[in-house]
């Protein structure tokens, strides 16, 4: 972990947006808590498959979709809750999703790994590693083709990188110019392995070899992310093409939550450290309250809101029917 | 599962243990890297993780993490590089985690691995094998749970090997790191923990050799991989309504030991193929295929198939359960074309 500076010093505040922010807060805490409850029905026995948490990784989702329009685009993963809240899911339809409830965005044939709405401009999470490159950047062509100011977000975590697939997509999205930003969530480790074994030379020169623009952004700085999101958001909706975003990050948890005895790929020390001096929600709602946005008080109140939104979203989805088995043939076409 | 229902009649039995499925799986890649030094095991955290279902845990501490390697997730890439490995003395061992994923591979495995020794005129080799998993009801949704083993057993040039024992997967894998071409293994993941006899003394099976895991008199049920367990439970449900199941096992697609099979429906006159892939042009078509050539004229009616329902894998459980084929299921098909009320 490189050795950053504290957010608090390095930005000041910015009186243009106190609401703005307050809303991002809300939705990362949102997001820490939704996956607090995933931890704890999956460890309940109440999810079944896999569930693979976004916790630590906050600041990335609700940093690049606050610079979206509600009608852009994004793909996500199989780390995609947070990506689906911040895009503008409702909780209790995606508990119900998780759950494999009737009620759920995909009527539970999709799970934690597939959620989509198109509501939401949420193509859909892909449980296929880089599976949504294409998906990204051909909403992308049709965004431009049909000239209709959207942009479409593709995000993707390190390990996509190994995906031939990526670099033959940005090559078309830069050769086209076509509105896609590619977040690249680096969060560390692809499964139980350490980036650096899997991943050759400088990662942003790869998208630079294309000519696309290319940064490098900390991930735990919610505020850094939507600033450097917002310039390349506008920018590829002006036509100017394609970006890039290296977002350096941490995940928390275990790859799913059944990964509990970590020492051997990494050390309790490491994710200690990243807790307790780069927790982005930490960091952010110091910011807000060292630059009076917020009081410690507010945003106690506020977590709680949030806190009761989601218990009553999961008791929502605990209460809602399973489908009905008949309609395993539903939407079979061919 | 009791021991009895995995043994085959193979098995010598005087100085059997019990392995599971991956156990089994680990002992003969063992036995094979100690026995030859060009196999090389490669993958996904296969190295300290011994991949995600831990069927590796404890290879790279015995052989080192030079020979069984992480891989970043570049499924094409590994699979061409082991290629080019087997064609220049290395035996590689590929590990694509859900079978799902060979999608990935399908041009180098299907236009590359599978054509080298024939366009070659018979001058390269390609001695490589992948191993990958099939299977649902893991509640692991449409990309994770597919049964795809047909899409291989198509190609000319592949062969397709499907164990449904620890006593199996053992004994194939080993003759499938010695064959000289490439073979594609596909593990159940909901059967690694499937315990069996499995004998101390080294052994080998034959690839393209089928086995009968019961025999019976009244009618024949062709099982593969997952579904052999699911025939041996209608079996037992059959033999209570007084109906002799036969249950024979390719164990391969291909190679596919026709005669066994032709010969076990001469026999009993009545088939049924179960395999957790999807029927349509799938390994049941071929199969039921193959048997109402070699055995028209003793067929009592036209072969049954049940695979894997028309549908993407869902995730919600009650959606998924009904998608796979069941031991009830099997049980009255058979008691059917039996004609048993
Ligand atoms: C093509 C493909 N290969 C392998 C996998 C299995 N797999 C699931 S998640 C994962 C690691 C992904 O790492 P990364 O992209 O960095 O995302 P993270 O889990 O760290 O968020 C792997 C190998 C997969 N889903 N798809």
């Amino acid at each position: 972990m490189t050795k950053q500076k504290s957010v608090i010093e390095k930005t000041p505040a910015s009186a243009a947006e106190p609401d703005k922010y307050l809303r991002m807060y809300q939705q990362m805490m949102s997001i820490r808590i939704f996956e607090e409850q995933v931890n704890d029905l999956y460890t309940r026995a109440l999810m079944p498959g896999l569930a693979h948490l976004y916790i630590g990784e906050e600041a990335i989702a609700v940093g690049i979709c606050s610079a979206l329009r509600p009608d852009d685009y994004i793909t996500s993963t199989h780390r995609g809750h947070g990506h689906c809240l911040a895009k503008g899911a409702s909780p209790d339809r995606m508990f119900a999703e998780l759950l494999g409830k009737e009620a759920g965005y995909c009527r539970g044939k999709g799970g934690s790994m597939h959620i989509a709405d198109p509501a939401t401009g949420n193509l859909g999470a892909n449980a296929i590693v880089g599976g949504s490159a294409g998906i990204a950047t051909g909403a992308a062509f049709s965004a431009k083709r049909l000239g209709n100011g959207r942009v479409a977000v593709c995000f993707f975590g390190e390990g996509a990188l190994g995906q031939g697939l990526l670099y033959e997509t940005m090559n078309l999205a830069q050769l086209w110019k076509l509105p896609v930003i590619y977040v690249c969530e680096n969060n560390t480790y692809n499964e139980y392995t350490h980036y650096s074994e899997t991943t050759a030379g400088d990662v942003l020169a790869r998208p630079k070899a294309f000519g696309i623009q290319a940064e490098r952004v900390d991930g735990q700085d919610v505020r850094a992310v939507y600033a450097t999101a917002n310039a390349v958001v506008e920018r590829a909706r002006g036509g100017n093409g394609p970006a890039f975003l290296l977002c350096d990050t941490y995940r928390y948890r275990g790859h799913h939550v059944g990964d509990v005895s970590r020492e051997y790929y990494r050390s309790k020390q490491e994710e200690q450290k990243w807790v307790s001096e780069r927790d982005p929600i930490k960091l952010f709602s110091d910011w807000l309250i060292a630059h009076k946005l917020a009081t410690a008080g507010q945003l106690q109140t506020m977590n709680a809101e949030v806190k009761s939104t989601i218990d009553a979203a999961v008791q929502f989805a605990l209460n809602a029917p399973y489908p009905d088995p008949l309609e395993v043939q539903q939407d079979v076409y061919a | 599962m009791s021991t009895l229902d995995v043994k085959t009649a193979m098995a010598p039995s005087a100085t059997e243990r019990e392995l599971t499925l991956g156990e089994a799986i680990r002992e003969a890649l063992a036995e094979e890297m100690r026995r030859d030094p060009r196999v090389v095991l490669m993958g996904e955290d296969v190295a300290e993780a011994g991949t995600v279902f831990k069927v590796l845990t404890g290879l790279s501490a015995e052989f080192g993490t030079d020979r069984v390697i992480d891989t970043p997730i570049s499924e094409a890439g590994f699979t061409g590089l082991a290629i080019g490995a087997a064609m220049t003395g290395l035996r590689p061992v590929v590990d694509i985690m859900f079978g799902d994923f060979i999608a990935l591979v399908m041009d180098q495995m299907a236009n590359q691995a599978a054509k080298v020794h024939y366009m070659s005129g018979g001058k390269w080799k390609v001695p490589l094998v992948m191993r990958t998993t099939l299977g649902a009801t893991r509640r692991s949704a449409a990309q994770h749970s597919q049964s795809l083993h047909a899409w291989f057993s198509h190609v000319p040039g592949l062969k397709v090997v499907l164990p449904s024992t620890p006593y199996d997967a053992k004994g194939l894998l080993k003759s499938a790191i010695r064959d000289e071409n490439p073979v594609v293994f596909f593990e159940d993941k909901m059967m690694y923990k499937l315990k069996g006899a499995i004998p101390a003394e080294e052994y080998t099976i034959p690839l393209g050799v089928a086995d009968i895991k019961r025999s019976g008199d009244d009618i024949t049920l062709v099982a593969t991989s997952s579904m052999v367990q699911v025939a041996l439970g209608a079996a037992k449900m059959l033999q209570e309504i007084g109906v002799g199941a036969e249950v024979i096992d390719p164990r391969t697609t291909w190679p596919l030991d026709e005669e066994r099979l032709i010969e076990s429906v001469k026999k009993t006159s009545r088939a049924i193929v179960i395999d957790e892939g999807y029927a349509r042009y799938g390994a049941t078509a071929e199969i039921a295929s193959v048997i109402a050539e070699g055995a028209f004229h003793y067929l009592d009616q036209p072969v049954k198939r049940i695979g894997a329902m028309h549908v993407p894998i869902p995730f919600s459980p009650p959606l998924e359960d009904v998608t796979v084929p069941t031991e009830q299921m099997v049980f009255e098909a058979a008691r059917k074309m039996c004609g048993k009320s």
